[in-house]
């Protein structure tokens, strides 16, 4: 039977998953969001995935690395349902992906993809308020509750000033800001996000993960990242999964995940591991290619 | 980006929901725009059945029933107008429809050739079934069928690695016109002479002398389509954020594309049927209406429909005025509008909204 008859409470603050608790220390004791097993999966012929298990706690977040090809957007699309796997399955809140309808799906996982393009001139508080969409009926306005809603994830991401204009017109970095609020708007207990710093400077960067980081605290909302730059690995994810050629390199604390013999191996380039002086997180440094400068 | 929000020049003061009726559609501002768009529709309408190339009294026409001003307001005039009224509204919510689809707001039944298909369906049904009789109800079925082809071949098509690419769906619109074109005047060679005047009109497009039974036709038919259409209509917003995003947000996004496809293809297949190919007005329509009063298709959809109506009664007016007492195909007027509308748009939004 699908599961459909459920509106969520879908607000703030309450979003499903009673058992967890505020406390960031209690990761272990929380119950399992988001959970693969074993799964394979490609385009066509093309194997892309061998074997891929992973499993996300309530209020933790999993940085999905590797190589370009590693498969880790497939992953992803996967783990949202929106690509079959050849085998092995995925499960949501301790249930079948293929339990649930779309729509209750969209009402506990939210996702962000790479690009985020829009064909018309929507507005950006109009494309926050489309996160509400898997909460309300076929005909349904969006309420004040929804509203409330779409002002406070604006206001979360620093949209606020923006609100009125058309989302063509903003920055790639700022575009990025919108979806990851539209996706808050869903309220989801999930959130898969591919690649969110792509385009964003520094300061940004720090403060995405800063506010999912008051996400997974509040709310309990579990995050799988995509990440391309290992140091923010390293510093905002609880655990990491190491990808190359679709298959799982490495899996667990990015101490015990990011050693030099493991990145080496996996990026086939030199690596230097070290630990970042002012946070104590695990740093990485390429190694390889470039000759040192001499200063004779 | 902390969560007091800090302040910046476009937002002096901390914003309150009540700063943002504006910034997104509203009931209110939704019923505003359909009733001045419905008073349009009614006024424009009255316009187009006061005048015409012969003058009448429409005081005498209702007044005296045996009047030849009665006879041309109720046999000729209001038919007509009805009948413009009612395929612009289809032209115009298919385009709306078609571009949310497709995310290109150039896209359009006529110019993606399935109005063309369309046409080509309703001759060979024409000219097969005039013989053999029932080609009142053959003609509308084969419209619809070879529409419907038309759009799925311009899909799949326009499709490259999976995704559907801007400028090929334009291409492969273009070289569908070039083909169903040169279909209907291959048809037209080996026909009678007889059927001449018939595939002319279905390929200039015109309201020419319809009958109450072809208005009520294109009316329940297009009736149905609209419901669809409206019913679809939040969903035809997440789709312009893609196919992947729009089933993240709960959309059964190859159930809700088969669904809009069929319908459009009927609403396409009974305009066709009874005027022929009109183009352009799918794209003008909610075009002008995109930019006048935003994207939501809630909004966007019925707006498209009443305004559609408008706008095609006004160019039919236009049409059967203009060089009185000879009248030009109204599919004339709406293509020299759209030809340069089309390049308008293409240049000034290329670019920024052809996205995928």
């Amino acid at each position: 039977m699908k599961i459909e008859a459920d509106r969520l409470d879908g607000g703030l603050g309450t979003a499903g998953t009673p058992e967890v608790t505020a406390d960031a220390s209690g990761v272990a004791t929380r119950a399992v969001a988001i959970r693969a097993i074993d799964l394979s999966a490609g385009y066509g012929n093309r194997p892309v995935l061998h074997q891929v298990s992973l499993a996300v706690r309530a209020g933790e977040m999993l940085a999905v690395v590797g190589p370009n090809g590693a498969g880790k957007s497939t992953l992803l699309r996967i783990l949202g349902g929106a690509l079959k796997p050849w085998s092995g399955s995925v499960e949501l809140e301790g249930r079948p992906l293929g339990d649930y309808d779309r729509r209750a799906i969209a009402r506990r996982l939210a996702m962000v993809a790479q690009e985020n393009l829009v064909a018309f001139r929507f507005t950006v508080l109009e494309i926050v308020l489309m996160g509400r969409a898997p909460h309300l009926g076929a005909f349904h306005f969006e309420t004040r509750h929804d509203l409330e809603i779409a002002h406070a994830a604006l206001e979360r991401f620093d949209l606020l000033g923006l609100a009125r204009r058309p989302i063509q017109e903003l920055s790639g970095g700022e575009r990025k800001r919108v979806f990851l609020a539209r996706a808050l708007a869903q309220a989801p207990h999930v959130a898969l996000l591919d690649e969110p710093t792509a385009f964003l400077d520094l300061k940004h960067v720090a403060e995405i993960f800063a506010r999912f980081r008051e996400l997974r605290i509040e709310r309990g909302m579990a995050v799988v990242a995509t990440l391309h730059d290992l140091n923010a690995a390293a510093l905002y994810a609880d655990r990491v999964l190491l990808m190359k050629g679709g298959a799982v390199a490495g899996y667990g604390t990015p101490e015990a995940v990011f050693t030099a013999d493991n990145l080496r191996a996996v990026y086939e380039t030199e690596v230097h591991v070290g630990r970042n002086p002012a946070t104590g997180a695990i740093s990485v440094l390429p190694g390889g290619g470039g000759s040192p400068r001499r200063t004779g | 980006m902390s969560a007091p929000a800090t302040v910046r020049d476009d937002a002096p003061a901390k914003l309150v929901l009540a700063d943002f009726a504006d910034a997104h559609l509203t009931r209110a501002r939704m019923a505003f725009m359909l009733i001045a768009l419905g008073l349009l529709l009614i006024v424009v309408s009255i316009v187009a059945a006061a005048f015409g190339s012969v003058h009448i009294d429409l005081m005498r026409a209702i007044a005296d029933r045996s009047s030849a001003d009665h006879a041309i307001l109720f046999g000729a005039r209001i038919p007509r107008v009805l009948m413009g009224a009612i395929v612009g509204a289809v032209l115009a919510a298919v385009g709306a429809a078609l571009q949310a689809l497709v995310r290109n707001p150039l896209a359009e039944g006529g110019i993606l050739g399935i109005s063309g298909g369309g046409a080509f369906g309703a001759i060979v049904a024409l000219v097969v079934f005039s013989r053999l009789g029932g080609a009142d109800l053959a003609i509308p079925v084969c419209a619809f069928a070879a529409s419907l082809l038309s759009t799925l071949a311009v899909y799949r098509l326009a499709q490259v690695d999976g995704r559907l690419e801007p400028f090929t769906l334009l291409l492969v619109g273009v070289i569908f016109n070039a083909f169903w074109g040169a279909a209907i005047m291959l048809v037209n060679s080996i026909v009678n002479f007889y059927f001449t005047h018939s595939i002319i009109f279905w390929l200039m497009g015109s309201f020419e002398a319809p009958t109450y039974r072809e208005v009520a036709m294109v009316a329940v038919l297009g009736t149905i389509g609209f419901a669809i259409l409206i019913a679809h209509a939040r969903d035809m917003n997440l789709l312009s954020l893609g196919d992947d995003e729009a089933a993240d947000l709960g959309v059964e996004v190859d159930t809700v594309r088969r669904t809009i496809f069929v319908a459009t293809s009927v609403m396409i297949g009974a305009a066709v049927s009874v005027s022929g190919i009109i183009s352009f007005v799918g794209l003008i329509v909610p075009h002008i209406i995109r930019t006048a009063i935003g994207a939501d298709h809630r909004m966007l959809i019925p707006a498209s429909i009443l305004g559609g109506a408008a706008f095609t009664v006004a160019a039919d007016l236009i049409a059967r005025t203009v060089i009185a007492p000879s009248e030009l195909p109204v599919g004339a007027i709406t293509a020299l509008c759209g030809g340069p509308f089309f390049i308008y748009v293409l240049r000034r939004e290329g670019r920024k909204s052809l996205v995928l």
